[in-house]
């Protein structure tokens, strides 16, 4: 067991070195020199070559990618191109607003899903399991920032005008001074995931509903609150650990939509700013940790999996 | 619960998913084909105020620039549809080859094929199409091109599995002793044999396709203004929803309807082709590796 996780993690690694790899060689190769670019077209020949020299554009392409790399790695990833920021300074608060995002999504939508599925489970083919499982359905088709806008549409603007159609935060200050600018955003991130973890607990617990072992406890006279909870719910969230972790490395793309449909000031937003404005510090770095984020929480899943497969924790497994 | 509610939705269930599907997404085809040509006004043409609310002249207003709102919904569709076709079947034909090739040849061909797609799926795949464009530029066929390459790996996978499974079939062994051309055993043996998940590829990847293209278009990496774009649109309309909901809402929810549509029709048609198929173990999806991402997941068969 302890060598496939070393295998996956060394495959995890590598696969970041690659994309780091890919990041820094599709910024440089491409036209347009980094130093015209913060100093404008009017430039002299002079001051382009002392920000060549600052940039470490006059060295050779491995030399900079290990320099880039290096400082990335140290928590150095240069300046930003746009205002001359400390690239660190700017991206890490977006990253605690978008987390912030994440981790409440999970907070509501972990429960409700799981709660939704043990419902649905506990009487299949009844009017909430249809129910649910249509709307399911539906939610799964929807693109995320339909979703949003959807959401925006009938809480914000037109139906009922309850909540803000768009997250401003005030330069500096944190999310939670106007906590009602977050509804909007993790309600929309909640029914994005829903669907999926749903229909996973809803199907692992209607096979083990079905099972010789939870069928022996019902004739013991188990109650049938014990026998959801105790007896079958460990068993079916065991598999869903991986979904669970597959659901949100799919985030890393999809908060990038969300947050742009609420101006949300996270990563995602800045990302598509960064790119408008050919940023390419700040879209270096964070491309490198939205793929972290991604290649992590795929390993995650793939621990997860070998750990709560009896066959595969023992070593079985060929295929990483 | 009373009773008849529940029969009610039995009833309505009963319905075949797959035929409500084909009607969403044919109103979807035509509002975005026929569209163009029976478009009222001008789709750049400035016809009034901005955010006007719907009237007879103008049925769901005008937009930020006081542009007929309908004329732009049925100009804005014919591009995002051609772009997720095109980039559907690229990226379904180009999966396919390798993952065909990799099923039938086995050995260091497979491992070569298989290991490259492990290492295209563990990227974002999103994040690095954005970090593409960012460098090249909004252009269509860039877009169209990424969205291919996002799906290739995923179906490589799925048809590596299907073709495994045909090519340990008498019949494959049978042309293989009589010592037919490989090319020809993957043309008349193979590729019949693995068009239930050819079907369902095709179809759910047009979902995700028009998914991803519309999105992008959307942050403003798709069609440019002042062309008319159902993506472009809801992003420069969003501004107005409080005066005028109607330039967003008309958008999303045709893009909406696409994508359902599209996903209840393949999935119907995948328990069509998998009930009526030689082999029930040649079923669509059924080694759809957790690696493809959540969209996968989608014919999880909640209508069954």
């Amino acid at each position: 067991m302890r060598r496939l996780i070393a295998r996956r993690l060394l495959f995890g690694l590598l696969t970041l070195f690659l994309v780091s790899v890919v990041i820094f060689a599709a910024t440089e190769i491409l036209p347009g020199n980094a130093a015209r670019a913060v100093l404008g077209r009017d430039a002299t020949q002079a001051a382009l070559t002392a920000m060549e020299k600052k940039l470490h554009l006059d060295r050779p392409l491995t030399t900079q990618y290990a320099l880039w790399l290096g400082g990335v790695l140290t928590g150095n990833p240069g300046t930003s191109l746009v205002n001359g920021e400390n690239v660190m300074a700017e991206v890490m608060p977006r990253v605690k607003n978008s987390l912030t995002l994440l981790v409440l999504a999970g907070v509501f939508g972990l429960p409700l899903s799981v709660l939704a599925g043990i419902l649905a489970a506990s009487r299949p083919g009844g009017v909430f399991d249809n129910g649910v499982s249509v709307t399911a359905l539906g939610l799964a088709a929807t693109p995320e920032f339909v979703v949003g806008l959807l959401t925006i549409i009938v809480f914000a603007t037109s139906v009922f005008r309850w909540l803000p159609p768009v997250s401003l935060v005030a330069p500096g200050s944190s999310v939670f001074a106007r906590p009602e600018i977050l509804v909007l955003p993790v309600l929309t991130l909640v029914l994005v995931i829903f669907p999926y973890l749903f229909r996973m607990i809803r199907g692992s617990m209607v096979e083990i509903l079905q099972s010789d072992y939870v069928e022996m406890a019902r004739l013991k006279g188990v109650s049938s609150t014990r026998i959801i909870f105790v007896h079958a719910l460990p068993n079916a969230v065991a598999p869903s650990i991986q979904v669970m972790a597959l659901t949100f490395a799919y985030l890393a793309g999809g908060v990038v939509l969300v947050e742009y449909v609420f101006a949300y000031p996270g990563i995602g937003q800045s990302l598509v700013y960064a790119i408008f404005a050919r940023d390419v510090p700040v879209i270096q770095f964070e491309v490198v940790l939205l793929s972290a984020f991604y290649v992590g929480l795929n390993i995650l899943a793939d621990v997860a999996t070998v750990l709560v497969t009896p066959k595969l924790r023992a070593g079985a497994w060929q295929t990483p | 619960m009373s009773r008849p509610l529940s029969g009610v939705v039995a009833r309505m269930l009963r319905l075949r998913s797959g035929g409500v599907g084909l009607v969403l997404v044919l109103v979807v085809v035509l509002t975005a084909f026929v569209g163009p040509f029976v478009a009222p006004h001008s789709s750049t043409a400035f016809v009034g105020m901005a955010f006007a609310h719907p009237s007879p002249r103008y049925p769901f207003g005008t937009d930020v620039l006081g542009r007929d709102t309908l004329s732009r919904v049925l100009s804005g569709g014919w591009r995002i549809l051609v772009m997720s076709m095109v980039a559907t079947v690229l990226g379904v034909s180009t999966g396919a080859m390798f993952g065909i090739t990799a099923g039938y040849s086995k050995g260091v061909t497979d491992d070569a094929i298989m290991r490259t797609a492990d290492v295209l799926m563990a990227f974002p795949q999103l994040i690095l199409a954005l970090l593409f464009i960012s460098l090249i530029g909004p252009k269509l066929w860039l877009v169209t091109v990424l969205v291919g390459a996002i799906h290739a790996p995923q179906v490589a996978r799925v048809f590596r599995g299907a073709t495994l499974r045909v090519a340990a079939e008498d019949f494959v062994r049978h042309a293989e002793s009589l010592g037919i051309a490989t090319w020809r055993i993957v043309l008349r043996e193979i590729l019949p044999n693995v068009t239930t998940p050819l079907m369902v590829e095709l179809g759910l990847r047009l979902a995700y396709s028009v998914t991803l293209i519309a999105g992008l278009s959307f942050l403003g990496f798709g069609v440019q203004p002042p062309t008319a774009d159902w993506g472009s649109m809801i992003n420069e309309n969003r501004i107005g929803l409080m005066a005028s909901p109607w330039p967003v809402l008309i958008p999303i929810l045709l893009i909406a309807l696409m994508t359902i549509g599209m996903n209840l029709l393949t999935d119907d048609l995948a328990r069509l082709m998998q009930g009526r198929g030689r082999r029930a173990d040649t079923a669509p999806l059924d080694d759809a590796p957790s690696a493809a991402g959540p969209e996968m997941m989608v014919t999880g068969g909640a209508l069954r």
